[in-house]
């Protein structure tokens, strides 16, 4: 980026705000913000504590079944709505409803069927990310380019492999794109699904650093899961440019 | 579909005649209201070029997708050899407008696609895909993706993919559509030279008048809505001389006048 013909590096902007945070937590006007400096501190002492590990590993946990799910789920609804007109009748409502839809107020009613455990906060994570997941994969599908499958009929493939060889390849930029946004989606699912049950996880610690006003650790936390989800997409975004040399081509 | 569906003719008189490679009988098609061709019948000779022009929407394109089993006529039949076919058949290749190159592919595994759904194994794919490389003037080029390359050299690999299958009848619509004016050229010169070398039957779709003159053996020219033969030209160049040489002999410019007087009428 250059900004009235100087350079500036990427990370000026971040280091620009965390100075200025630094600067307003020193200047002690407000308890909600500690000084950039003492949160880091909180942070890494927070990451060696046994509560944190654990609430980790069940928030991980929760996460990654959610999101399995929605991948199991979703990429095969999403070809068989761009492929098969019944199905795309059937679900296409449903799905652009749900889409839109703020599900955080179905999150109660998830907590009254599934209890106040971990099967809701997975179940919570499914539903926001499988919707975007079907979307994007119907929508790889029924851009594939009808001169692809004629080549294929052309010169002799079966419907079994046009489907495999071409249709699926050809919408995987899609699949994958769609995969991406329901990653971010499923962060906020498992963010959001652990607060509202506020028993387990990341959601019965933030609930107890806002209670007792301990916001060194409620921003270290607060941080860490904004570092764990743009790394994450980063991590799927690295993976798409991989497969992306056609993407563009098309 | 897994396998062309082929019959025996009904008619065995049809099978003993001539050398129509490609006999076209009574094909109608109708999309809803629309009619789009209305009784042709053709006979492609083999090892001949034959064009199909028209304006557009005269159906020249249905038309060749019909032959090539990829669109159904509402009535009549097509009959490869003699035979009655009723989908697409390795005994056809098509080249396509939009090349339909699978974007994902290097230009050798495109070119030996149509080899790699016979079930060719690999080494004998390969050779054969390389060898038709070298033909369309793109060796260098294989390991590359279609991105890589330019319109014309996409297009060349969709000739060289219609090559490997070494199908009888080779179907090309509008394949230098997309292709800009001075690779056109010498593409239609290279064109001239496989079509010498191959020995195939070639059908070719085109809306311009001297690319039609300047590559066939026979002209049919087609009038729009609905889709009739109106008129079959037999150009009679003399292509062993020069590209350039044709270009501005008298008998190449009379031929593009006369189809161009045929033609005229239907131009907005």
């Amino acid at each position: 980026m250059t900004l009235f013909g100087i350079r500036i590096p990427m990370m000026t902007s971040l280091i620009f705000w965390a100075l200025v945070w630094e600067i307003v937590g020193r200047m002690d006007v407000i308890f909600l913000i500690p000084p950039m400096t003492s949160v880091i501190a909180a942070g890494i002492g927070l990451v060696q504590t046994g509560s944190w590990q654990s609430a980790t590993v069940i928030t991980l946990r929760s996460f990654a079944l959610g999101m399995a799910m929605a991948i199991a789920v979703g990429v095969p609804l999403g070809v068989a709505m761009g492929r098969v007109k019944v199905v795309d009748n059937i679900f296409g409502l449903w799905v652009n409803m749900f889409v839109s839809a703020p599900l955080s107020a179905l999150v109660p009613i998830l907590m009254i069927l599934f209890g106040l455990g971990e099967t809701t906060v997975f179940v919570t994570v499914f539903l926001f990310a499988v919707w975007i997941i079907v979307l994007d994969a119907r929508a790889g599908v029924m851009q594939v380019p009808p001169s692809l499958i004629e080549m294929g009929r052309c010169y002799g493939a079966s419907r079994f492999t046009i489907f495999t060889k071409i249709i699926l390849l050809s919408a995987l930029p899609e699949i994958l794109a769609g995969i991406r946004i329901g990653l971010i989606r499923g962060v906020k699912g498992v963010v959001i699904g652990q607060i509202l049950v506020s028993v387990i996880g990341y959601g019965e610690l933030f609930e107890l650093y806002s209670r007792s006003f301990d916001m060194e650790r409620f921003w270290a936390l607060t941080i860490i899961l904004f570092a764990a989800a743009m790394l994450l997409s980063a991590a799927v975004e690295h993976f798409e440019k991989r497969i992306e040399y056609y993407a563009g081509a098309r | 579909m897994a396998t062309p569906m082929q019959a025996r003719a009904a008619d065995p008189a049809g099978t003993a005649r001539s050398d129509a490679i490609v006999e076209v009988r009574d094909i109608c098609k109708r999309y809803g209201d629309l009619e789009a061709l209305r009784g042709i019948n053709l006979d492609f000779e083999r090892g001949k070029l034959t064009t199909l022009l028209g304006p557009s929407g005269c159906g020249k394109t249905t038309l060749l997708k019909i032959i090539a089993g990829l669109v159904p006529a509402t009535s009549g039949q097509i009959r490869i050899n003699g035979r009655v076919v009723t989908g697409p058949g390795p005994e056809r290749a098509f080249v396509f407008q939009d090349f339909a190159l699978m974007p994902w592919a290097t230009v050798l595994r495109n070119v030996g696609f149509g080899l790699e759904l016979k079930g060719v194994p690999q080494a004998e794919r390969h050779r054969i895909a390389r060898h038709y490389i070298g033909e369309v003037g793109l060796s260098g080029f294989e390991e590359k993706y279609p991105h890589e390359l330019s319109g014309g050299m996409r297009q060349r690999v969709g000739i060289a993919r219609a090559f490997s299958v070494n199908a009888d009848v080779l179907l090309l619509d509008e394949p230098f559509s997309a292709v800009d004016e001075q690779n056109r050229r010498k593409f239609q010169e290279d064109l001239l030279r496989l079509v010498d070398k191959e020995r195939k039957t070639f059908l070719f779709v085109t809306h311009s008048i001297e690319e039609a003159v300047y590559v066939s053996d026979r002209i049919v020219l087609l009038s729009p809505r609905p889709g009739r033969v109106s008129q079959i030209i037999e150009p009679a160049i003399d292509r062993t001389a020069a590209p350039d040489v044709i270009r501005r002999d008298k008998g190449y410019l009379d031929v593009v006048e006369e189809i161009w007087q045929g033609l005229r009428q239907y131009a907005e």
